[in-house]
């Protein structure tokens, strides 16, 4: 049980809390270099490029499928740049087999752990080789190979969720976290209140992610809260807490190392504020034009993660310009090559549509697919892309 | 085999269960120490620690929400919401989530160890929310198991079959039963079936079927018929989703008319959902039009509860109209 001092005033003296503003740690400049009381944080050149190759990989994939929905090829894309530090940074800095519980903007941390570039595709096209049968719209990835919850669209879900999660984490005690990540907007929700709240109580093994990045949808912050941002509520909740630039990788990752730590070893959840921006519009679907200036955009390109890890790795010598130019070029072939496999990929089969409601088709549905199946026989024009599993008499 | 309430079945369920696996765990508002507002959840804790049995925070949506994450995780959450009237805050964890877990990931996920145990059900001047029966609004989403017992050996093998069965279940428990339906409990584990109605008596003139408290309504109901020489099927139909057609369509067949009864309001009420079907399947064979006995459409009422349920007269009533139609 935790007590806390609390001290008596006589007359009504109220707090907005504005006395206990919450810093921003820094620790990389733009220009590569680092602030002058920084120590960065022990990452060896095969890690600290193996998070830039994830952070660029992730750049062109999003360009080129951005690109591929305004062509019509795709229904449907989110892209995440500008926040590559912040999601990439934060997965690095967490052992492999941690959980992830993510929102919609963090295929940084899946393209960091490995997911392939025709894994991407085939969720994005829904064919014959998406893990999800191609039941849910793109973006939405999950890998049970890399523990990457499967994400769904309502937003906030997963942050009671992953406080569940890392409770049967800690129960079963093997030492691994989950990490949750979200967008302050969907910090209003009352998931993160729940979540957050459950955490702190139970002392779970569970890191909060809270993506800031300026907006949602059209939302700006200034009408997403009146307090100084989603840190402190973190602190309400008895949670230790910190505020970090999310376009600064090093600070990410330092400051996600240690509440690995905390978590892990104390089961002390952590709340995470990465500050940054969303340099894209929100999904291929909308156009922030209509809602914020073209000045304000340009402030935060010039602040752009990539290149200021870029920087770094050159002042170090990790990384050349060659190298930047083979790399951007192989995966701008890689993505083109593969995009073009997974379009011309099948369909999943029709089964798709009634297996995994539940562990068994029940048969009142199994019913109703019969009769699906004998229409589609009736009408094979109307079902282009299931008329061939259906063929042969009724 | 012991005399138990439902309550000490359920309690006996859940001891069960934790003993039988260590990931099975039970948690929601009160439940720790003070062992449930009903006391379903006694002794639990004393007995399997706080990790294992504990309350939490005072918010539906977070105790579904954890449950869902502990599920996926790999673990037997058994969660309780105080009352049914409060699991409204966690519908959207419950329908967008808990339902659509293992559909959406194409099967690499699943909550399939969830369960959810609330109390339903009008009866003990509850008012409009210590008394509502929400099945209907969860029976419209695929993906669960909705599950309602009828008495104590029932409480114990379906909670037993809801905690091991692979998908997510909402158990609702009849509250007014809790202290007053009393029988003999196995002391073991035994598990009785989901999605199963079980005829439990049979008859030739009229198919009546409920669930959950309903049915001792429909027991008196149906000793009056019987004085009157009517030969009543009564079917506990146990499973709201998925339901058993077969059985009930399959007895439709044999008596041609059929009286379905529940506590929760007419329309939208899952005896809407029944009738349709039983009309697809029986039409050739219905003597008399199928008849509901239900709540008013209106919200649940407290001075007049009386006149607001479906208690046995009405049904009786039903049941004559049926045969007489």
């Amino acid at each position: 049980m935790t007590t806390r001092k609390s001290s008596t005033v006589y007359s009504p003296v109220f707090t907005d809390g504005s006395e206990h503003r919450i810093p921003t740690f820094k620790l990389l400049k733009q220009d590569g270099s680092l602030y002058k009381n920084g120590r960065a944080p022990d990452l060896d050149k095969a890690e600290a490029r193996r998070i830039y190759h994830a952070m660029v990989t992730t750049r062109v994939l999003d360009e080129r499928m951005l690109a591929a929905q305004r062509q019509g090829r795709l229904s449907f894309y989110m892209q995440c740049t500008g926040e590559e530090a912040a999601v990439i940074g934060s997965t690095a800095a967490l052992s492999d087999t941690d959980m992830i519980m993510a929102q919609y903007r963090e295929q940084g941390a899946l393209a960091y752990r490995g997911f392939t570039i025709d894994e991407f595709m085939n969720q994005l096209f829904g064919n014959d080789r998406d893990y999800g049968k191609g039941r849910q719209m793109p973006v939405h990835y999950g890998s049970d190979r890399l523990h990457y919850m499967t994400i769904s669209s309502p937003l906030a879900t997963q942050i009671s969720q992953a406080t569940g999660y890392a409770y049967g984490q800690k129960m079963a005690g093997d030492g691994a976290c989950t990490i949750v990540y979200f967008g302050e907007g969907a910090a209003s929700e009352g998931d993160f209140h729940a979540g957050l709240n459950m955490a702190a109580v139970h002392r779970v093994p569970a890191i909060f992610m809270c993506r800031n990045n300026g907006y949602a949808i059209s939302t700006p912050v200034v009408e997403q809260y009146a307090g100084d941002g989603i840190a402190p509520r973190g602190s309400g909740y008895g949670m230790d807490t910190i505020r970090v630039d999310g376009n600064d990788i090093l600070a990410v990752y330092q400051a996600t190392e240690a509440a690995r730590r905390l978590a892990v070893e104390d089961n002390r959840p952590v709340l995470i504020e990465a500050m940054t921006y969303r340099l894209a519009a929100h999904s291929s679907s909308d156009d922030p034009s209509g809602y914020r200036s073209k000045d304000e955009e340009a402030t935060w390109h010039s602040k752009d993660p990539i290149l200021r890890m870029k920087y770094w790795l050159e002042e170090r010598e990790w990384w050349s310009e060659s190298e930047e130019k083979a790399l951007q070029e192989s995966l701008r072939r890689e993505v083109l090559d593969t995009m073009k496999q997974a379009q011309k990929r099948p369909p999943p089969p029709l089964e798709s549509l009634i297996t995994d409601v539940y562990d068994e088709v029940p048969p009142a549905l199994d019913e109703q697919f019969d009769r699906l199946k004998a229409h589609i026989r009736r009408h094979p024009d109307a079902y282009p892309k299931s008329a061939a599993h259906v063929q042969g008499g009724e | 085999m012991a005399e138990m309430n439902m309550l000490q079945a359920i309690n006996n369920a859940l001891d069960t269960a934790m003993a039988a696996n260590e990931r099975v765990l039970c948690f929601g508002e009160d439940v720790g120490v003070f062992g449930g507002v009903f006391r379903a959840t006694s002794n639990l804790q004393q007995k399997y620690g706080r990790d294992r049995c504990f309350n939490t925070p005072l918010v539906e949506q977070g105790i579904v929400g954890f449950a869902n994450g502990l599920a996926a995780q790999g673990s037997y959450p058994v969660a309780e919401i105080q009352f049914a009237d409060y699991i409204f805050p966690a519908f959207d964890q419950i329908v967008n989530e808990s339902a659509k877990f293992r559909y959406r990931s194409g099967n690499l996920f699943d909550v399939g160890g969830l369960t959810i145990r609330a109390p339903y059900g009008g009866g003990i001047a509850g008012g409009l929310y210590h008394s509502q029966s929400p099945e209907a609004y969860f029976a419209h989403t695929p993906g669960l198991n909705v599950v309602v017992p009828r008495n104590p050996h029932q409480a114990k093998g379906l909670l037993l079959g809801a905690i091991n069965d692979p998908n997510p279940t909402l158990f609702f428990e009849p509250k007014r039963l809790y202290r007053a339906s009393t029988g003999e409990v196995p002391d073991g584990e035994y598990q009785l079936p989901l999605g199963k109605a079980e005829v439990l008596k049979e008859g030739t003139d009229v198919t009546v079927l409920g669930w959950g408290a309903q049915m001792e309504v429909i027991d008196k109901a149906v000793e009056m018929t019987e004085k009157d020489g009517i030969s009543c099927e009564v079917i506990d139909l146990r499973s709201i989703l998925p339901w058993d057609r077969e059985t009930v369509a399959a007895s439709v067949l044999k008596t041609g008319r059929l009286v379905i009864t529940h506590e929760a309001p007419m329309t939208g009420g899952f005896a809407g959902e029944i009738a349709a079907a039983i009309q697809e399947r029986c039409f050739l064979y219905l003597e008399s039009p199928i008849t509901r006995v239900t709540g008013l459409d209106t919200p649940f009422p407290l001075v007049l509860e009386k006149e607001h349920l479906p208690n046995h007269l009405k049904v009786y009533e039903a049941i004559r109209e049926s045969v007489e139609f």
